[in-house]
């Protein structure tokens, strides 16, 4: 728990860790003036941060946990807003999909009262490039 | 289009829009515009750094700058407000930024129909021709559908 560290984007903005389900970290971002678009709804860069930042909490944390050491790189992210996001707390977590030697394919997704029915979801592929030590 | 809204001035409207909310907070600027496109600034701060080892901006911010971006764009081409809802968004990213940089994103929408705008846009620090990312993105119209719902 205590190695767990958000970067200082993902801290500013307001993510925390809620917890963690089969291994993936679950993060959570309350509704704010400061992450808010239209009026009363959550902006869809504030969901993108974090969509983006579950999907690099769920590999890295997966990598520590099989003693890879990698640093990561974004290739690129797709996102779908399939509802608006209301004045309450959101969750997002990732799944992934595939994990290869030179990349990673990740599912993430959002969701508000209902897990079932997410307010955004997103593809993410992510270069996990060799540190030079 | 409308006769009743005047023609969207993104210049002119632009530090209403940018004051508040998500887009005040990253402190987003208007830089320039077009007839179907608009630039903004992400300034650099060090409170966005998205890396644990070098000082550049996160990608969540420069994402939230294109959506921005992107709004701006519709209604430009649109000649008036209206209430739009990103669908579809695409980031590829080609390179971080330089570090302790601003970040610009130009965004252009380039097919306006009455349901849906197309949008792509670069995102660079300073060079146009040596992007950081590109995007592309659907927006759908929320014409016709209640507000606050």
């Amino acid at each position: 728990m205590s190695e767990r560290t958000l970067t200082p984007y993902a801290n500013s903005l307001g993510i925390i860790f809620e917890g963690e389900e089969d291994g993936a970290p679950v993060l959570a971002l309350d509704f704010d003036n400061m992450v808010e678009g239209r009026p009363g709804h959550l902006h869809g860069g504030a969901i993108s941060g974090l969509l983006e930042t579950a999907g690099y909490e769920l590999l890295r944390t997966t990598l520590m946990n099989s003693g890879r050491v990698r640093q990561l790189k974004p290739i690129n992210i797709t996102m779908q807003f399939l509802a608006g996001g209301k004045q309450r707390r959101t969750y997002a977590k990732g799944r992934i999909t595939k994990l290869g030697r030179r990349n990673a394919n990740i599912a993430v997704e959002a969701w508000q009262d209902d897990r079932d029915r997410p307010i955004a979801t997103a593809i993410m592929n992510i270069l996990m490039a060799e540190i030079d030590q | 289009m409308s006769d009743q809204t005047p023609p969207f001035d993104p210049a002119k409207v632009a530090p209403l829009l940018l004051q508040s909310g998500h887009v005040g907070w990253l402190e987003l600027k208007y830089r320039d515009s077009g007839d179907d496109w608009v630039e903004l600034e992400l300034p650099w701060r060090e409170d966005l750094i998205g890396d644990a080892e070098r000082p550049i901006l996160a990608s969540g911010p420069i994402i939230s700058m294109m959506d921005m971006a992107a709004g701006m764009a519709i209604w430009t081409r649109n000649g008036g407000f209206s209430s739009i809802a990103t669908l579809d968004l695409r980031v590829d990213y080609q390179r971080p930024a330089r570090e302790r940089s601003a970040v610009v994103g130009h965004v252009e929408c380039y097919k306006l129909t009455k349901s849906a705008a197309f949008v792509r846009g670069v995102a660079h620090d300073g060079d146009p021709a040596d992007p950081v990312a590109h995007i592309a993105g659907i927006f759908m119209s929320l014409l016709g559908a209640p507000r606050n719902v």
